[in-house]
C-alpha cells in the first residue's frame, strides 16, 4: 500500500482496484456477499417490476394475512386462496383446490421503469381479485413483500449517499488539517473530539428535531442523510488526518513542495492516491453504520415516514402485541433483511481489508 | 492519583459546557417549547401563561436563558420537569439507577462469556470453536440491537418465560421483599442478553487476537523452556498480559452501553437515562434533557476514568503522569 502511487497514479490505481475485485472474486466468502449486495441493490433498481403492489394499497379485509402457499397445479404455478375465519384473530384458512394462476410478466399498476419509460409490467401478478402475499400482508392488508422491495430503495441507498458525504467530508477537513497543522489543526481536532464524546444516537436525536420544521416529509430522505453524515464525518477525519500527518513528510511531498505545487493540488494528487485503500475499507466498514442508523430513526417514527417504506418503518409497525401474541413472524423479515446486509458489508469490509494489508487486521 | 483524577474530572467542565450549548440551541431551533402544549387548552388564562413564561425565563432572548440555566445549574438546582411535575433530580435518580443496574449486568454478562470463549478460541486457533465462534460474532455484530430486542419480546410472548419489557411487574408493590428481587430479576435477563450479546462478540474478538499477540511474546518461550506448566503460562503470564487494552475498553464499553441501551430501553420500555432523554426530547421538556445529557456524559468520563485506574492497577508499568 505504501510509496505504491507517483506521479502517474490514476491508471496504477484503477489496475490496483481491478486486482482487488479479482481476489475478491476468488475468495468464496466474499464471492457470496457480492452476489448477495448484488441481487439486494438490483432488487431495489426494479423494485417497480418485482414489487407486485405499491407500498400504499391496502386491503383491510385482509390484514395479517399469511403468506400464501403456492402450488403446483395444471402445469404452473397457482397460488392458494385463503378464507378469514376469524377477523378478530386475524384467522385464515386454505380452501382445498382453491386456487389460482400465477401470471408472470403481466399487467398490473403503472410505474416508470427506472424512473423515464412507463410500463405496467410486472414480474408476477394475480387476477384483480385475488391477492399474492409472498411474505403476508401487515394490519392495513398491505403486501409486505412489496413493502420490503421498496424499502430497500431507501435503506440501501441511504448508507451509500451518506458515505460518499462523510469520505468527502472527512478527506478535506482530515486531510487539512492534518497537512497544515498547527491552528488549524488544533481547532479542527477539538471540534473532532467533541462531536465524539456527544453520544451519537443523542446528538441524531436532537438535531433531528432542530432540523425537522425546515423539510417537509418528502425531504426527509435527505435531511436523514445530512444528518447521518454530520456525525458521521468525524471520525474518519480524524483517521484521515493521522495518515496524511505521516504522508506529508514522505520524500514526494516534499519533492513537490519544493518544486512549488500547491497544496490543492498536493492534496488530491500525492495524498489522496495513498488513502485510496483505506479509504475503501473504511467506506465498507462503515456503510452497515448508516443502514443501521436510518432504520433506528425510522424505527422511532423520526425518519421515512408514511406512506413510504424503509426496514426500519416496517418493523417499528411490528412492535404492535398483536404480531407478538398471535405468532405474525413475516412482519419481522426487514429485520432479517438489514441483519444479512450488514452481515455481507461487514464480511466484504474485513475480506478487503485482508487483501489491502494483512497488517492492518486487528 | 489524585492530581491525575482531579485534571481528568477537570476537562468535563469545557465538554458539558459545550454539550449543553448545543442542545439548547438545537432545542430552540425546533418549533415551540414545552409551554405549547398548555397554550392549546383553553381552560389555561393568558395571565397564567405569561406568569409561567416569566418564571422559566421564556421572555427573555436565548442567551440569557441559557445563563439563567446554567447560574440555577451551579446552585445544584436542575429546575423542574413540566411533564412528570417533579424536580428534575428526583426524575433522574430513579432512571440512573436503572440503567446503571442495566448497564451492570449486561457489562458482567459479557465480560463473564466473552473472555473464556476468547481465550479458548486463541488457544485452539483454527479449530472448529474458533470457526464457529467466530461466524457467531460476525453475525452477532450485524443483529441491530432494537431487532433483538423485539424477537426477545417476541420470544418472551410466545413461551411466557420471561416478563414482556418493564421494571417491575404490576403487582410489585404488594411483594414481599424476595419475590419483588426476583420480579427485578427476571424482568433483567432480556435486556441483558440483548445489550450484552453485541459486546460478547467485540470484546471475544479483541480478546482473542491480544491472546495470540501474547502467546508469541518472548517470555512465553523463557517461561516454557524453564518448564513452567502449560496452564499456568496460559494463566499467569498470557491472560494478564493479554487482557490490558480490554481493560481500557471498560470504559468505553461503558458509555457505549449508556447510550446505546437507548433503542432497547425504549423497545422494552425499561425506565432508563436513554428512554427519559428521548421522552423528554419529544415533549421539549428542556431541562431533563438538558439534565440527562449532562449525566450521561459524566458518567462517560468517568467510566473511563475508572477504566485508566484499574488499568494502572492490573499494569504496575502504566504511571499517572505520563498519559495525559
Amino acid at each position: 500500500m505504501h510509496g505504491l502511487i507517483h506521479e502517474s497514479g490514476l491508471s496504477e490505481i484503477l489496475k490496483m482496484k481491478q486486482n482487488i475485485l479479482k481476489q475478491l472474486l476468488n475468495r468464496p466468502l466474499g464471492f457470496t456477499c457480492i452476489i448477495i449486495l448484488a441481487i439486494f441493490y438490483l432488487c431495489a433498481i426494479f423494485a417497480p417490476f418485482i414489487a407486485p403492489y405499491t407500498t400504499s394499497e391496502q386491503n383491510l379485509k385482509k390484514s395479517y394475512h399469511p403468506p400464501t402457499g403456492i402450488i403446483w397445479k395444471e402445469g404452473r404455478l397457482h397460488v392458494k386462496i385463503y378464507k378469514n375465519i376469524d377477523p378478530t384473530a386475524a384467522k385464515y384458512e386454505y380452501s382445498f383446490g382453491n386456487s389460482v394462476p400465477i401470471h408472470f410478466f403481466a399487467k398490473g399498476y403503472p410505474y416508470k421503469f427506472l424512473g423515464l419509460i412507463p410500463s405496467d409490467r410486472h414480474l408476477f401478478q394475480v387476477d384483480r381479485d385475488n391477492k399474492i402475499y409472498l411474505l403476508g400482508s401487515d394490519s392495513t392488508g398491505r403486501d409486505t413483500f412489496s413493502r420490503l422491495v421498496y424499502g430497500s430503495r431507501i435503506s440501501l441507498s441511504i448508507g451509500l449517499i451518506a458515505i460518499s458525504i462523510t469520505m468527502i467530508m472527512g478527506f478535506i477537513v482530515g486531510g487539512l488539517s492534518g497537512y497544515y497543522g498547527g491552528k488549524l489543526d488544533f481547532f479542527t481536532m477539538r471540534i473532532v473530539e467533541f462531536l465524539m464524546a456527544i453520544p451519537g444516537l443523542y446528538l441524531l436525536l436532537a438535531l433531528r428535531s432542530a432540523l425537522a420544521p425546515y423539510f417537509d416529509s418528502a425531504q426527509m430522505f435527505f435531511l436523514i442523510v445530512i444528518i447521518l453524515a454530520s456525525i458521521g464525518w468525524a471520525g474518519t477525519a480524524r483517521i484521515i488526518r493521522g495518515m496524511s500527518l505521516s504522508i506529508r513528510s514522505r520524500q514526494f511531498v516534499l519533492a513537490a513542495e519544493s518544486m512549488g505545487q500547491s497544496s490543492i493540488i498536493i492534496l488530491f494528487k500525492h495524498i489522496l492516491p495513498n488513502l485510496t485503500s483505506y479509504l475503501l475499507v473504511a467506506a465498507t466498514l462503515s456503510i452497515p453504520g448508516y443502514i443501521l442508523g436510518e432504520a433506528a430513526l425510522s424505527f422511532l417514527g423520526l425518519g421515512i415516514q408514511e406512506p413510504s417504506a424503509s426496514w426500519g418503518l416496517m418493523l417499528s409497525q411490528a412492535q404492535n402485541m398483536k404480531v407478538f401474541m398471535l405468532n405474525f413472524w413475516w412482519l419481522l423479515t426487514p429485520g432479517l433483511a438489514i441483519f444479512i446486509t450488514v452481515i455481507a458489508f461487514n464480511v466484504l469490509g474485513d475480506i478487503l481489508r485482508d487483501i489491502i494489508d494483512p497488517k492492518m487486521k486487528a | 492519583m489524585i492530581p491525575f483524577i482531579f485534571r481528568r474530572l477537570f476537562t468535563l467542565v469545557p465538554l458539558l459546557f459545550g454539550i449543553t450549548l448545543l442542545v439548547f440551541f438545537l432545542m430552540s431551533l425546533a418549533p415551540g417549547d414545552f409551554l405549547t402544549p398548555i397554550k392549546q387548552q383553553r381552560d389555561i388564562s393568558e395571565e397564567y401563561i405569561i406568569e409561567l413564561e416569566k418564571q422559566f425565563g421564556l421572555d427573555k432572548p436565548l442567551y440569557q436563558q441559557y445563563f439563567l440555566w446554567l447560574k440555577s445549574v451551579l446552585t445544584l438546582d436542575f429546575g423542574y420537569s413540566w411533564t412528570y411535575k417533579v424536580p428534575v433530580t428526583e426524575l433522574l435518580g430513579n432512571r440512573i439507577l436503572a440503567t446503571f443496574l442495566l448497564s451492570f449486568t449486561s457489562i458482567t454478562f459479557a465480560w463473564v462469556i466473552a473472555i473464556p470463549m476468547g481465550v479458548l478460541a486463541a488457544i485452539y486457533q483454527n479449530s472448529i470453536f474458533d470457526r464457529l465462534s467466530a461466524s457467531l460474532a460476525y453475525a452477532a455484530l450485524s443483529i441491530p440491537e432494537f431487532f433483538l430486542a423485539i424477537v426477545a419480546i417476541y420470544v418472551a410472548a410466545q413461551t411466557g418465560w420471561f416478563p414482556i419489557g418493564g421494571f417491575t411487574s404490576i403487582d410489585y408493590e404488594f411483594m414481599s421483599k424476595s419475590s419483588r428481587l426476583i420480579d427485578i430479576v427476571s424482568h433483567l435477563i432480556l435486556p441483558t442478553i440483548v445489550i450484552g450479546i453485541g459486546s460478547i462478540a467485540s470484546i471475544m474478538r479483541i480478546m482473542r487476537a491480544n491472546f495470540i499477540d501474547a502467546i508469541r511474546a518472548e517470555f512465553v518461550i523463557t517461561a516454557r523452556a524453564k518448564g513452567v506448566q502449560e496452564g499456568i503460562i496460559m494463566f499467569k503470564h498470557v491472560l494478564r498480559n493479554a487482557i490490558n487494552p480490554l481493560i481500557s475498553s471498560f470504559g468505553f464499553a461503558l458509555s457505549a452501553l449508556l447510550s446505546g441501551s437507548l433503542l432497547v430501553e425504549i423497545v422494552m420500555n425499561y425506565p432508563g437515562l436513554g428512554q427519559l432523554i428521548y421522552q423528554s426530547l419529544l415533549r421539549e421538556d428542556q431541562f431533563v434533557v438538558l439534565a440527562a445529557i449532562m449525566m450521561s456524559c459524566t458518567l462517560l468520563v468517568i467510566g473511563n476514568l475508572i477504566a485508566d485506574i484499574i488499568l494502572a492497577w492490573s499494569d504496575p508499568r502504566i504511571r499517572f503522569e505520563r498519559d495525559t
